[in-house]
């Protein structure tokens, strides 16, 4: 169980995040929704203290994230990047492995995790192991960073838009599988993401923020149906707006107009 | 050229083994203080601004200036160590540099990623700043790779055998050859060092093993080759050869041949000989005992030695109080006097000389105001000139610095109309020049003398009694005739002492010195 207990971040006088208090239970994947610099990425970064907070607490299982030395607690918590963040000097097997490496696993121990996790990613090991990233496409490098998130086993995952730069399809298909990991190892997961659709789908409950402050938490039908304020309305709507355009256009010629 | 090409491997050997001593101490240095530099900006700065300032220093001035640094501080001052410290200065700054901006260059997205896996401040350094400035951090080392094998042939003058050797003899003789060859040995080195650093850096980037063992290999290999002519002399014999000295001119090369051959064959030692030396190089070298022998003159001693400012009352009183001096002070020796003078002279075209009716240097001061004079780059800061303006009431026109080897070329094609020749240039007569008599004795005495450190003098007495016996066995024609035949028929300087030799030996048995 994660706890944001209060959570603060001020850079000067801006304040990025403001008096923010969350609970995920464990297994739970929340969603943090919202547009860009609304705080979300900021939230996310507190929890592993890469960004410190200016006041309030992180707390996961009860125990004060501030008590561990910072390596020790990211070792636990697996995070995926925003911008990716794969080490080009790095094969991908290395990339993988590298949070294992750390913690001291042996060799054979790592080598057996690393061709798991390819393939539970949906990549054939013995195709891209031994490859740099940059030999790979937007959507192979994603889901090597989510693989590398996940190689130390950690029963905790941060994700900062991990899918944002790929093609509609392939997000469909990586979102599907992503899905499937989280409830085969029963992560408990933070997910950043301005995506509502996204949000929809693989969030079992939405934090909905904006300027720092949490306007709404529930669970999707709650969002859709009782939103809590103009803005949570208006995001919300977003998805069925533009599902009703996409009908709208199919509508009068009963699909004979779309082959021109 | 077979003769310059011996000299060559031990000149190259000495030229790797500072190089890359320097090169193993600036990057030793650099790469920590530019890791500590650019964690903090404040220190990073201060130590750029540094580094760049030492960059700034002439690379010969920067050498030069060790030698009393190093003095000042009770250690050893010419040599490997002043040259050593010169080119790891010289070669901080493109490392610093570029390990600086290599590291703050890295994209902050991979600090920050490095950090979210779990790295602790040393393992992200190591593991991904490091690896991402590379090509960076070795551009500089590059950079600081050839600059050094370039600026290693200013150690020279400090003492230190290098390819600087080979052409700063070059220049002063005039042997062009000898300069080609040390500059293109140089070139070649730097090309060869720089495609070695460049294969680590490929290897290591590529991750391939083999470029890397076998660029390291390389360097292992030159590494090993250049110590092995100071090792074959740590086993050769047990004996210490007799180390000769020389400065950058013609006269002083052909002398330190001269007397290589003479202690050899008198008393069948090994010996060496460090040429090129700095003026005062030479004689600290001798105080400290790095050079055994060399052939300095009076004038130059009582002014720079004894400071001095007046000049001598006359040669006999200079010639004791500079034996006593240098006995006292550093335990020299002064062993003999051998027997000619090369002072400054002011000489002019002969031609002119008639025309005008200019013997005496006083006959100067009516023409002076319309005519040019030139000069070697310390004579007109020098007592001497003061003295000689002075005295005579002379003023010229213009004054006019230059490099003493071009000067007399200048005065013969009328560039300048009198020069501060040396008395015992051969190129007086080959270009036809008068030496303009000195009739009121503005000019010091300077009697070419023989210098001997403490250590000779005390542990080889047959040697310092060896050299006694060329008291006044050389003439001014004599040594006029020798510096000709090097400056103007190319001869090697050691090919000229050893036709001087037989008549020498000849002298010294046929009448023993006094």
């Amino acid at each position: 169980m994660i706890e944001l207990d209060r959570l603060s971040r001020r850079y000067g006088v801006h304040v990025a995040v403001a008096e923010l208090s969350l609970t995920v239970a464990d297994g739970e994947l929340l969603v943090l929704l919202g547009g860009s610099g609304c705080g979300k990425t900021t939230t996310l970064k507190m929890v592993n203290r890469l960004v410190e907070p200016t006041s309030g607490r992180v707390r996961i299982d009860g125990e004060d994230v501030s008590a561990l030395p910072p390596h020790e607690l990211r070792r636990r918590i697996g995070y995926a990047f925003q911008r990716v963040g794969l080490f080009p000097h790095m094969t991908v097997a290395e990339n993988v492995a590298v949070t294992p490496s750390l913690l001291g696993w042996d060799a054979r121990r790592i080598a057996r995790r690393v061709d798991d996790l390819l393939e539970m990613v949906e990549l054939d090991p013995g195709l891209v192991r031994d490859r740099r990233p940059d030999e790979l496409s937007g959507g192979q490098q994603q889901r090597v960073g989510v693989a590398r998130a996940l190689a130390a086993e950690p029963r905790l995952m941060l994700l900062d838009e991990p899918f944002g730069a790929l093609d509609p399809l392939t997000r469909d298909r990586v979102q599907q599988s992503f899905r499937r990991i989280r409830e085969q190892l029963g992560l408990t997961a933070i997910f950043v993401t301005h995506d509502m659709s996204e949000a929809l789908l693989l969030g079992d409950r939405i934090a909905v923020m904006d300027a720092g402050h949490l306007l709404q938490v529930g669970t999707p039908r709650e969002l859709l149906t009782a939103p809590a304020h103009d803005v949570v309305r208006q995001m919300v709507e977003t998805p069925r707006r533009q599902a009703a355009a996409v009908d709208a256009l199919l509508a009068p010629s009963g699909g004979d107009g779309g082959a021109r | 050229m077979p003769e310059l090409l011996q000299l060559l491997p031990s000149y190259l050997a000495a030229h790797v083994q500072l190089v890359l001593a320097a090169l193993a101490l600036a990057i030793s240095i650099s790469l920590p203080l530019g890791i500590a530099a650019a964690r903090a900006p404040r220190l990073g700065r201060a130590v750029l601004a540094v580094a760049a300032l030492v960059q700034t220093i002439p690379g010969l001035a920067l050498l030069a200036v060790m030698v009393p640094v190093l003095a000042a501080i009770g250690l050893r001052s010419i040599g490997f160590l002043p040259a050593l410290i010169g080119l790891t200065l010289y070669g901080l700054l493109p490392i610093l540099r570029n390990t600086v901006t290599g590291l703050i260059g890295v994209d902050p997205a991979m600090v920050e990623a490095a950090r979210g896996v779990g790295m602790t401040e040393r393992q992200k350094l190591a593991r991904v700043e490091l690896p991402l400035a590379m090509p960076v951090i070795v551009a500089g080392i590059r950079t600081a790779t050839v600059w050094t094998v370039g600026m290693a042939t200013l150690s020279t003058p400090v003492g230190a055998p290098s390819l600087g050797n080979l052409i700063f003899s070059g220049l002063q003789t005039r042997n062009y050859a000898s300069v080609l060859l040390g500059s293109a040995a140089a070139a070649l080195l730097a090309l060869l060092l720089d495609g070695l650093v460049h294969g680590i850096e490929l290897g290591l980037a590529r991750r391939h093993r083999g470029p890397v063992v076998a660029s390291l290999g390389g360097l292992a290999l030159l590494a090993v080759a250049a110590l092995v002519p100071a090792l074959g002399a740590a086993f050769r014999a047990g004996e210490r050869p007799v180390v000769i000295g020389a400065k950058t001119f013609t006269e002083q090369y052909v002398l330190s041949e001269l007397l290589a051959l003479w202690v050899g064959r008198s008393t069948g030692l090994p010996t060496e000989i460090r040429a090129s030396l700095g003026s005062t190089v030479a004689y600290d070298a001798l105080a400290s005992g790095d050079v055994d022998v060399y052939v300095d003159y009076s004038g130059t001693l009582w002014a720079t030695i004894l400071e001095r400012p007046a000049p001598p009352p006359d040669r006999a009183t200079a010639l004791a109080e500079i034996a006593r001096f240098v006995r006292e002070r550093h335990g020299i020796e002064l062993v003999c006097n051998l027997g000619f003078e090369n002072a400054y002279a002011l000489a002019m075209r002969s031609r002119d000389a008639d025309r005008l009716e200019i013997r005496r240097v006083g006959d100067l001061a009516a023409h002076a105001p319309s005519m040019s004079i030139g000069g070697d780059y310390e004579f007109f800061a020098r007592p001497e000139w003061r003295a000689v303006r002075d005295t005579y009431g002379i003023r010229f026109a213009t004054e006019r610095s230059m490099d003493s080897s071009l000067m007399y070329q200048a005065a013969a094609a009328g560039d300048v109309d009198v020069i501060s020749a040396f008395s015992t240039d051969g190129r007086i007569a080959g270009l036809d020049l008068r030496v303009l008599e000195d009739d009121r004795g503005a000019i010091p005495p300077y009697d070419a003398i023989v210098l001997a450190s403490a250590r000779l003098a005390r542990e080889q007495p047959g040697v310092i009694a060896a050299l006694r016996r060329l008291a006044g066995r050389i003439d001014a024609p004599t040594m006029r005739a020798a510096n000709f035949a090097v400056d103007e028929h190319g001869r090697a300087p050691a090919a000229v002492a050893q036709d001087m030799l037989p008549a020498l030996a000849g002298a010294a048995t046929d009448a023993p010195a006094p």
